[in-house]
């Protein structure tokens, strides 16, 4: 099977330079590949670097080397050297992210923040939003709530309009920054439902989850990010 | 049609190279050069004086370069050199296919006349002449920038500043321009109106396919903005590349310093 990611010895390191250009190793020799279809979680204590992992797969980190292959319209993309416009249209089209807090644009509705991946790539502004009541129906969020921008929200509210966000679109590649960390049980339930979903419809998932429960329902394989534990 | 867009946005709009402009021993700006693509905004961030301002102007035309050359991709599908653009195709770009948004609306506006003639003015410098669809599209405008109609005669000097704001955006887009150069349009705002005119600023610039040069000292703005952010310092570019991975990931020492000068929301 012709993997969806595919990393490469990836290398990162923070200088500070504020700190005196004190150096942070992060993660090093990171290399693992992820298929169509498979969950695979990353895991390792906090501060193992796993976040990081996510970000520079989404091209938010550099990297200092190593590649970040992604499987892209077809054809192999390394994220680590590519140019932003490239990185933005794999944005666009590939990979999908939903990160541990949502990034609210004041006035916004909640509506239109979680309809708004696919008006981007062309959907009409009705049908989008139809798919978007549906998610938030699902994840139960009340349709009086669905108007206002969503900075009000409490916590978990939040989470969940970022999680209807980061699923609403059918890109090849998802990643999940503990996505069910707020959650009750119901929702998360209906947060594994939607992971196994987007499995059958072979979506290529790196998540992480610190919830061992959560965990065993959507891995199919565990990467233990202590492994690329840097060398100091 | 969806490809042919696709190819078009394969060809840059604006292309800076290596521009550089000194005033007298001064180098307020050396050795800059970048592509700007249909659609791209492209944030430049930096300390007052770190030359941003200039760089706008040496983009848009305002000011000549000492070294180096801009070419922009007129409608036609060619590539010009600004410097050497023939008045009328000068005129062209002033008053259709750019737009200019300045810090101070009183420099953008003509402030003694009505915000409809503010609006409309732009339409007749392009031919414009029936006076009902002129006031007409002016209307449509100003209710996209969050302008009451019952306010169309009025001259801006009766308006808020974040009314102004709003109708120099205005202005400048009727004409329905590729490329939008704005210097600090949030500057002068309070912090409400500012979140406004922001997010009325990210809508527009995503309907209408916009490429937009932003200079701002305000990293937020630059965040909700812009896909990519050049950061400066002395006149030079020290860091460049996609706006989340600039500020999430710095780099160079002054950049990081900007990022963590910003106060926790």
């Amino acid at each position: 099977m012709t993997a969806m990611i595919d990393v490469t010895d990836a290398k990162k390191t923070f200088t500070m330079h504020l700190q005196g250009g004190i150096e942070l190793p992060v993660v090093s020799g990171v290399t693992f590949q992820v298929s169509p279809g498979e969950c695979v979680v990353l895991s390792g204590p906090s501060g193992a670097g796993k976040s990081s992992i996510l970000k520079m797969i989404f091209g938010n980190y550099r990297c200092d080397s190593g590649r970040i292959g992604i499987r892209h319209r077809g054809a192999l993309i390394d994220l680590a050297s590519a140019e932003p416009r490239q990185v933005l249209n794999v944005r666009r089209s590939t990979i999908g992210y939903v990160s541990q807090f949502l990034r609210a644009v004041p006035r916004v509705a909640t509506i239109d923040v979680v309809a708004e991946p696919l008006i981007v790539n062309g959907m009409a502004r009705i049908d989008a939003q139809a798919r978007a009541g549906e998610l938030l129906h699902r994840l139960n969020i009340p349709e009086r709530l669905w108007q206002l921008p969503p900075a009000t929200f409490s916590g978990g509210e939040q989470q969940r309009v970022n999680i209807a966000r980061g699923f609403i679109s059918d890109l090849p590649i998802l990643l999940l920054d503990e996505p069910t960390a707020s959650l009750d049980a119901a929702n998360r339930a209906v947060v594994v439902e939607l992971v196994s979903e987007k499995k059958r419809r072979g979506t290529a998932m790196v998540a992480i989850v610190h919830d061992d429960e959560i965990r065993h329902l959507i891995a199919d394989r565990i990467v233990d990010v202590t492994s690329f534990a840097a060398a100091a | 049609m969806v490809d042919q867009a696709a190819l078009e946005n394969d060809h840059p709009l604006l292309v800076a190279t290596s521009l550089s402009k000194s005033f007298g021993r001064i180098a307020a700006c050396r050795d800059v050069s970048f592509a700007l693509y249909p659609g791209e905004v492209l944030a430049i961030v930096g300390e007052s004086g770190s030359g941003k301002s200039t760089l706008l102007q040496l983009l848009s035309g305002q000011l000549a370069a000492s070294a180096g050359h801009v070419s922009y991709r007129m409608r036609d599908g060619v590539a010009r050199d600004l410097a050497t653009l023939g008045e009328a195709e000068r005129r062209f770009l002033y008053r259709t296919d750019w737009g200019f948004v300045h810090q101070d609306p009183a420099q953008g506006l003509r402030m003694a006349v009505s915000a409809g003639a503010n609006v409309g003015e732009r339409l007749m410098a392009v031919g414009w002449n029936h006076y009902g669809r002129i006031r007409e599209t002016a209307s449509d405008w100003l209710t996209r920038v969050e302008i009451d109609t019952a306010r169309i005669d009025d001259a801006p000097r009766t308006y808020s500043g974040g009314m102004r704001q709003r109708l120099q955006i205005a202005r400048n887009l009727v004409t329905e321009p590729r490329l939008v150069f704005m210097d600090e349009p949030t500057g002068g705002l309070d912090v409400s109106v500012q979140a406004r005119l922001l997010d009325l600023l990210r809508s527009l610039v995503a309907e209408l396919n916009l490429a937009v040069v932003i200079v701002t000292h305000d990293l937020a703005v630059a965040r909700l903005l812009s896909h990519r952010v050049m950061v400066m310092k002395g006149g030079r570019v020290i860091e460049t590349g996609l706006t989340d991975q600039v500020l999430d990931d710095p780099r160079e020492p002054y950049t990081q310093l900007l990022v963590s000068s910003i106060l926790p929301p």
